[in-house]
């Protein structure tokens, strides 16, 4: 069974293993540097549908539908489905999943989502509860800035430290008995909030969770960040990664060199005009299943720590002046399972 | 990584190091000259108006009118957003720019209704500009009525 370790960790002892994964994007996705890593690139932002709210629903029926057959399985041998977005009451998924006729949590941590589902799907396949999960996560960048900023069409300038929302979908089928990479353990985040207020600055206002639940993995488990080939955060941008590689070096850890954040890995900052990154569910969902998963299958990374990142806010909590709310969950990925951990 | 007050603040110090600023002074010149270059085209306007032997209170209203137009044209076209994002205050700031602020909301909430999504959310950027312009504007005329 499942081990609770150190104050936020769980170690588990059944191999968790990650069967198949599906990403679908955007087209400036597409036209980024990971583009050829992704299963499905989109012409244009509907997809055929009448809205983008519609379209956010349809990739994700599709993403789910295309990770299962990635699996070999069919969408009847999938125990659970756990998905979120970004969309008020979480319509994005709730639509996407209405056809498939499975058994559906539906989870809110804004960016962080993808660690949430990554997490909860593994916890129940460890308490035997479930032998095969379906989990992801989905955000589309012109239906998230209908809900949280400005029309699309308003000629305004983004500030600098800005990110942009990644549009799509990542999502992974975990399974009880299955080939490598393994879902080893997870460290679920406590809400980290050091008065951001700017909501054009989220990398700001998550970095200190992402620096925290990095330092609590760290010590939960009682290992230094070498440990990890590669640490990767979720959409933390420019800004939140040099924040965070700050704040961990006054703890006294050093991660600037087995460091990357998904914000930054799916973007081509000088071409693509993206400012500091990218940001969304969708964001670490993506890159994670197209581009981390596809070189942990080759063998070119055995071990990382896998840290979505979240932040917590409303468009009325920020009208409201209230400060921005981060949360990150790790969740160490690995090839090879050491017996120590 | 204790959320105290003091670490908050040296965070929020922190934050600003690792801030990138706007480009403060580029920014301004591409401001000066497309705003320049709006005002340039109104005055365009209004002389053509003029020459056509309108008067100077139908001009001013057939100029507007004929800006107004034409952001909103632009704006539905997805080139005022672009023009807004290369000119800044120098596209929000003229009538223009008020244009583009009630047409982008007015396209953009059309789905949810000509009633409860365009005709509720239209004035969603405009609408805080109109109500203090008219509020300051009887404040003022108080005002005058009193020195005058």
């Amino acid at each position: 069974m499942a081990k609770h370790i150190g104050q936020q960790s769980i170690k588990f002892e059944k191999k968790i293993s990650i069967a198949a994964t599906a990403s679908t994007v955007g087209t400036k996705e597409g036209e980024g540097p990971l583009g050829k890593y992704f299963d499905v690139i989109l012409k244009d932002a509907v997809d055929g549908e009448a809205s983008w709210e519609k379209a956010e629903s349809k990739i994700v029926k599709d993403t789910l539908t295309l990770a299962v057959k990635k699996a070999g399985l069919t969408m009847d041998d999938i125990d659970y489905i756990f998905s979120g977005d970004l969309l008020n009451q979480g319509t994005g998924s709730a639509y996407g999943i209405r056809d498939l006729n499975r058994p559906f949590f539906g989870l809110y941590g804004a960016c962080s989502t993808f660690g949430e589902s990554i997490s909860l799907g593994s916890v129940t396949i460890e308490s035997g509860g479930a032998s095969k999960v379906l989990v992801g996560a989905s955000s589309h960048f012109c239906a998230a800035e209908k809900q949280f900023r400005f029309p699309l069409g308003l000629g305004t300038q983004r500030p600098l430290t800005s990110t942009w929302t990644v549009t799509g979908d990542g999502a992974a089928v975990l399974s009880k008995n299955g080939a490598p990479p393994y879902i080893t353990g997870i460290t679920t985040g406590k809400i980290v909030d050091f008065g951001i207020t700017d909501a054009n600055n989220m990398g700001a206002a998550m970095a200190t969770a992402a620096a925290d639940i990095i330092l609590t993995n760290l010590k939960d488990f009682n290992i230094t960040p070498e440990y990890y080939d590669l640490i990767i955060t979720g959409d933390l941008g420019y800004v939140g990664k040099e924040l965070t590689i700050e704040l961990l070096k006054k703890e006294g850890i050093d991660i600037s060199n087995n460091y990357t954040d998904c914000g930054i890995e799916i973007y081509d900052r000088e071409n693509q005009d993206t400012h500091s990154g990218g940001s969304g569910c969708a964001c670490s969902a993506v890159t994670f299943s197209a581009y981390f998963y596809n070189k942990m299958k080759k063998n070119e990374l055995d071990r990382i720590l896998f840290v979505p990142t979240g932040a917590l806010m409303s468009s009325t909590s920020v009208q409201q002046g209230e400060s921005i709310p981060g949360i990150a969950h790790a969740v160490i990925i690995e090839n090879h399972p050491k017996g120590e951990l | 990584m204790e959320n105290s007050a003091k670490n908050k603040e040296l965070y929020q110090d922190m934050v600003k190091k690792a801030s990138p600023d706007s480009h403060i002074f580029k920014d301004c010149v591409k401001a000066f000259i497309v705003g320049g270059i709006i005002c340039c085209v109104g005055q365009f306007i209004t002389n053509y108006l003029k020459e056509l032997g309108l008067t100077q209170n139908d001009t001013g209203i057939y100029t507007s009118s004929v800006l107004i137009f034409i952001s909103s044209l632009m704006t539905g076209l997805g080139l005022y957003g672009k023009l807004g994002k290369f000119a800044g205050a120098g596209s929000i700031v003229p009538i223009t720019g008020f244009s583009n602020s009630v047409t982008s909301p007015a396209i953009e909430f059309k789905k949810e209704g000509f009633v409860t999504g365009l005709g509720a959310k239209i004035f969603i950027v405009a609408g805080p500009v109109i109500l203090y312009g008219v509020l300051t504007s009887v404040i003022v005329g108080i005002i005058y009525y009193f020195i005058k």
